[in-house]
């Protein structure tokens, strides 16, 4: 435990401005079942706005399901039922009346592989804003050149724009990737193991990017490296077998975590 | 170190052969009789090179009675022609009236076809569950498996008389009739190879989309359609192919009258219903209405390689890669 008390001294403080915050999600008693098989069980979470929430536990434990059911995205699975309550900015996300697409536009997300579209870099970027209805060329252009400067990647593409984003190397297409979620200015980030299907470099790249975007964007990040969870975030919660074990500052769950499961977690001792 | 001790045992020891593993194999191999490792190679190139050499051979062919073709008839005469009429004395064989016959009929397949066959694509690929789509593929491909000269009697004897009640002028012999039914017919080959081609697009790709808030319809048309555009036009190219080549149902419902223009409510001729007009006897062997069918057969073969390369051409510059 010393040396990764004296690990997070360096690493961690990440400085975290305490004003009143607001919760951008909360779930009450969120259970989700995949047929017979309870994946997520009685889960009560609040999320704040403006910071970096990871979420952290071996695999299996429910943390990418509890990440895609923040916007619905679990329900392209069949026979998923849930029972419980998520409340996005207030407001119930299984309401009927609550339009996934509208949900989905202000939540975006990045997925585990880069998935960028069969096309150019700059349509990757324009599918978000074209399908919501903006078509003028002039302001695509500033959108596109905007999200990708967001994401770190402009200089790198700028000059290949009208190219295949399937050139790009895997670091940059989830670069790619996270511009064109920005591109739609959401309002919540989830990102579901961003990283691991990169190497080192590019992860390094994609970390400094999603502090660098903590600025303007809530974001939620399930990630099998806990030294991630530990660099980048502000809070953290354990899964366990679809439990929330603990939850609570990243530097607190890092070094005096109050469950002996999160600690044996955390020191490698399974997972 | 007694786990050692263990693995080094397990590595000598004889079994009821009195032989090891290693030693078993080695002497297998001597007793394996190579040859089926030689010759199996040779018989799988012959295989390969008896499928050339036939192409080969039916080019060889056509292209001979066409030459014999081109000694009585001027290729200018062929080409720009347009009165084919080689029954009459002198015969007139300008091969424009066929070619237009063919297009009329497979234009019309192609408005039938292409249409349905790719919402159908769309429909099993994106939108259908998976107990209709174990339904409906296999019942797709049945129509597939009907003989053509079963859609010919459809043609002429159930299609043509609904046609004719909507168009009174329509005539008994009418390229419509044919060429709706050709398209009927064509609907499996679109449906079924586009919905492989949209069913290859990776779930990934599907999940970027919706997680921008796209509705399931946006990214079917915007991002799927798009993905798997390459396979889609190589199945409405292969349907095309198929619509120019056929033969039965235009030879029944089409009539066999050789004419010049966009109409679509009288009889017609085909290339093909040509062939098959000529070759059930009304020609002897050695005239110039026998190797006509040749020549009109070269024509159609240069007539299908210029599609698929154009295929190939499309299908190169609209593709998008992933």
């Amino acid at each position: 435990m010393a040396i990764l008390v004296e690990m997070r001294k360096e690493e961690l403080m990440i400085e975290q401005p305490e004003v009143n915050k607001e919760e951008v999600y909360q779930t009450k008693d969120l259970n989700l079942w995949y047929g017979d098989n309870h994946a997520l069980k009685h889960i009560n979470l609040d999320i704040f706005e403006n910071e970096i929430t990871a979420i952290i536990g071996p695999s299996g434990c429910g943390k990418s399901t509890f990440i895609k059911t923040l916007n619905r995205m679990v329900e392209l699975v069949p026979a998923v039922k849930t029972s419980g309550e998520i409340y996005y900015r207030g407001r119930n996300i299984f309401d009927k009346n609550y339009e996934v697409e509208e949900l989905r536009t202000r939540v975006g997300m990045v997925f585990q592989k880069p998935n960028p579209f069969p096309k150019s870099i700059y349509d990757n970027i324009a599918y978000g804003p074209r399908i919501h209805g903006i078509k003028d060329k002039k302001i695509l252009d500033e959108i596109v050149e905007k999200s990708l400067r967001g994401a770190a990647i402009w200089d790198e593409v700028k000059d290949r724009l009208k190219e295949n984003a399937y050139g790009l190397s895997g670091g940059q297409q989830q670069r790619l990737c996270i511009a064109r979620c920005l591109a739609i200015e959401p309002d919540v980030i989830l990102m579901d193991e961003p990283t691991s299907a990169l190497d080192p470099i590019s992860t390094l790249k994609v970390e400094e990017l999603i502090q660098e975007l903590r600025k303007n964007f809530s974001i939620i990040i399930v990630t099998h490296n806990m030294q991630q969870a530990a660099r980048i975030s502000y809070k953290t919660a354990f899964f366990l077998n679809g439990e929330v074990i603990e939850y609570d500052q990243t530097n607190k769950i890092f070094s005096t975590p109050s469950d002996k499961r999160t600690e044996d977690y955390i020191t490698g001792r399974f997972g | 170190m007694l786990w050692m001790k263990g693995v080094f045992n397990m590595s000598s020891q004889k079994y009821a052969a009195t032989l090891s593993v290693q030693e078993m194999i080695a002497k297998k191999k001597r007793q394996r009789k190579n040859w089926s490792e030689k010759i199996m190679p040779v018989i799988l190139q012959l295989t390969a090179i008896i499928s050339v050499l036939t192409t080969l051979g039916i080019l060889f062919t056509l292209l001979v009675e066409t030459f014999a073709f081109f000694k009585d008839v001027s290729l200018k005469e062929f080409i720009t022609g347009n009165t084919w009429y080689p029954f009459s004395e002198p015969g007139q064989y300008g091969i424009m009236p066929l070619i237009s016959g063919t297009l009329r009929i497979t234009g019309i397949a192609i408005l039938v076809a292409v249409p349905i066959g790719l919402a159908a694509a769309i429909y099993l690929s994106e939108f259908a569950s998976d107990k209709v789509r174990r339904v409906i593929k296999p019942v797709l491909e049945v129509l597939a498996g009907i003989p053509t000269i079963v859609y010919g009697f459809f043609a002429l004897t159930f299609v043509t008389p609904i046609l004719q009640k909507i168009i009174p002028s329509l005539e008994i012999f009418n390229a419509l009739s044919p060429g709706i039914v050709i398209g009927i017919m064509i609907i499996p080959t679109i449906a079924s190879l586009s919905e492989d081609a949209l069913g290859s697009v990776p779930i990934a790709i599907r999940e970027g989309g919706l997680a921008l808030g796209a509705t399931k319809l946006e990214v079917t048309l915007k991002v799927v359609l798009p993905a798997a555009v390459s396979g889609i036009v190589a199945s409405i190219v292969l349907g095309i192919s198929r619509a120019i080549g056929e033969t039965m149902i235009v030879s029944i419902a089409g009539g066999s009258t050789p004419n010049l223009g966009l109409d679509i409510t009288g009889s017609v001729q085909t290339m093909t219903a040509y062939i098959v007009q000529v070759a059930q006897g009304d020609a002897g062997y050695g005239t110039t209405i026998y190797y006509s069918i040749y020549a009109v057969g070269f024509a159609l073969f240069i007539f299908t390689l210029i599609m698929n390369l154009l295929a190939q051409w499309i299908s190169n510059r609209v593709k998008e890669d992933y």
